[in-house]
C-alpha cells in the first residue's frame, strides 16, 4: 500500500482506501502531521475567550463543553492525594469562538469572557470587571 | 466498566478525539463524542455514518480520531461495525487477537438521517443478530450537513427546507419517531436518552460506560442541539439541551432489557414547552397568533408522554 506521503502528492494519485495514522508512535502518543490537531481553525473566530486563572473553582465545566477540546488540562493531586484537572489555559489554534465556555462558566464574576479577537491578553486581564462593576 | 467519578477525575482522560475538526462553532457533536469515548479505557473500533461527524471530523489529509475508525456509507453504519466485531470474535477464537490482554468495544455513530431513516434496517438487523457493539444516534433532529431537509426526527411545528412555514404550512406536520422506544421492543439490553453540556455530563458518561459494559447490541440516543439549523446562538447550546430536558421535550429515561424503564432526571419544576420553542429560529412562525394551537398540541403530547414514562417507571413491567 502507498504510503500517504505518496498519496498526497498531487490530487489523482489518491488511492482507494486511504488510512491516515493519527499517531507517529502509538505506544508514546506521538501524534502524526495527519491528526487534526494540527490543523488551525483560528481564522473562524470573531471574538476569543480569555482565560483568568485567579478567579477559576477548576469545576472544570468549560472541559467537558468546550466541543473543539481547546482548554488545556494539567494532571495535579488534591490534599487528599486525588488526582484532579486543572485548567492552564486556551489552545488558541483549535478554538472557534463559540462562546459555550463562557455560558457554562458557574463563577460569579465568569473566570472566561468574550474579547474582540485583536485584544492582547494582559489587555483583557486589565479590564477584567471587578466585584462592584460586573 | 470505568468508574465515573466527579468532573476533576474525568478531565484527566487523555482525549482520544482531538479538536481541529471542522464541526460548526458550538456544535454538540463534539462534546457527546468526546464523552463517549472517553467513558471507556478499553481499545475502540469506531464506524460512523456518512453524516455531519464524518464530513467534519476525516478531511483529507485530517483526522480527528485517536482511535481505529472506519468511514462507512450512510445505510450501513450498524452494518460495518457488526463486521469488524464477527471479525474480531472470530480470530480470538483462532487466539490470533492483536492482544490478548486488552479487550475492544465497537461504538458506531450515526446522525439522525443515517439512524430512524436511510440506516435503520441495518441497525435493526444488527440488533436482531445481537451483535456486541454501542451505537450512539447523535439526533439533531433533520438532515443539517445538507441544509437543514426534515428527517423523522423532525418534531412538529418545525421549518426545514422540505417542511417551510408559510401562509398555509407551519412547518412539519408528522410527530417525531420514538426511536429510542422502537430500539428497546428489538430487546436490546442497555436503551437510553442522554444530551451533552455541563449539568447533564455525568448522565451521559455513565450511561456510555454502562453500554459499553454491556453485552449485547446497545443503543444511546443523544440530543445534538445545531446551531445552524435551528437557528439560535452558537454559545446557548448548552442552555437548550438544559432546556429540552427541563421542559420534557427531550426526557433523559434508560431501559434495561427491553422492558425496565428508569427516568434518570426529574425536573423538579417542569417548564412549559415555550421555554424550549421561543429560543430557536425554526419555531418562530409559532409564535403567531394564527400558529398559536400548534404550541398548545405539542404541549398536550409532551404532558402525555411524560406521563406515559412515569407511569411505565411505576409499574416496572
Amino acid at each position: 500500500m502507498a504510503t500517504p506521503k505518496e498519496m498526497m502528492s498531487t490530487w489523482d494519485k489518491i488511492q482507494f482506501g486511504a488510512i491516515l495514522p493519527s499517531f507517529e508512535n502509538p505506544e508514546k502518543k506521538l501524534k502524526s502531521k495527519f491528526n487534526s490537531f494540527n490543523y488551525k481553525v483560528a481564522d473562524w473566530r470573531v471574538e476569543k475567550p480569555v482565560f483568568n486563572r485567579e478567579l477559576c473553582i477548576d469545576c472544570d465545566f468549560c472541559w467537558v463543553s468546550c466541543p473543539d477540546s481547546c482548554f488545556l488540562v494539567e494532571e495535579v493531586e488534591n490534599k487528599r492525594g486525588k488526582k484532579q484537572a486543572k485548567i492552564v489555559g486556551i489552545n488558541y489554534d483549535l478554538c472557534k469562538g463559540c462562546g459555550v465556555c463562557v455560558d457554562v462558566c458557574p463563577t460569579p464574576i465568569k473566570s472566561l469572557l468574550m474579547f474582540p479577537e485583536f485584544t492582547e491578553i494582559d489587555e483583557a486581564l486589565n479590564q477584567w470587571p471587578t466585584k462592584d462593576n460586573k | 466498566m470505568k468508574n465515573i467519578g466527579n468532573l476533576k477525575e474525568f478531565a484527566c482522560t487523555p482525549d482520544r478525539f482531538q479538536g481541529g475538526h471542522r464541526l460548526c462553532p458550538g456544535c454538540a457533536h463534539g462534546m457527546i463524542v468526546r464523552e463517549v469515548v472517553n467513558a471507556t479505557e478499553d481499545d475502540l473500533v469506531i464506524s460512523t455514518a456518512t453524516g455531519c461527524l464524518e464530513v467534519c471530523t476525516a478531511i483529507y489529509p485530517y483526522t480527528s480520531w485517536d482511535v481505529s475508525w472506519l468511514h462507512i456509507g450512510f445505510e450501513n453504519a450498524a452494518a460495518g461495525i457488526s463486521g469488524a466485531e464477527a471479525m474480531y470474535k472470530a480470530l480470538s477464537r483462532k487466539n490470533r487477537s492483536y492482544n490478548e490482554d486488552k479487550k475492544v468495544k465497537f461504538v458506531a455513530f450515526g446522525g439522525d438521517g443515517g439512524t430512524y431513516d436511510i440506516g435503520f434496517q441495518s441497525l435493526s438487523g444488527a440488533t436482531e443478530r445481537g451483535h456486541d457493539f454501542l451505537y450512539v444516534c447523535l439526533d439533531n433532529e433533520g438532515y443539517m450537513n445538507t441544509g437543514g431537509q426534515r428527517s423523522s426526527s423532525t418534531p412538529i411545528g418545525a421549518h426545514t427546507t422540505t417542511s417551510p412555514r408559510g401562509r398555509v404550512s407551519y412547518g412539519e406536520k408528522n410527530r417525531k419517531k420514538d426511536l429510542t422506544m422502537i430500539m428497546a421492543a428489538h430487546g436490546c439490553p442497555y436503551v437510553a436518552t442522554a444530551v451533552p453540556g455541563s449539568k447533564h455530563w455525568k448522565d451521559l458518561a455513565q450511561k456510555a460506560a454502562k453500554a459499553l459494559s454491556t453485552v449485547g447490541p446497545t443503543f444511546i440516543n443523544a440530543l445534538s442541539p445545531c446551531t445552524t439549523e435551528w437557528k439560535f446562538k452558537p454559545q446557548d447550546t448548552v442552555e437548550i439541551a438544559d432546556l429540552a430536558v427541563e421542559t420534557c421535550m427531550f426526557p433523559l429515561y434508560e431501559i434495561e432489557d427491553g422492558h425496565k424503564l428508569t427516568i434518570t432526571y426529574k425536573p423538579k419544576q417542569k417548564l412549559p414547552v415555550e421555554e424550549y420553542l421561543s429560543r430557536q429560529g425554526r419555531f418562530s412562525h409559532l409564535f403567531k397568533p394564527e400558529n398559536s394551537w400548534v404550541i398548545e398540541e405539542i404541549q398536550k403530547e409532551v404532558d402525555r408522554y411524560w406521563e406515559y414514562l412515569q407511569r411505565k417507571e411505576e409499574a416496572g413491567v
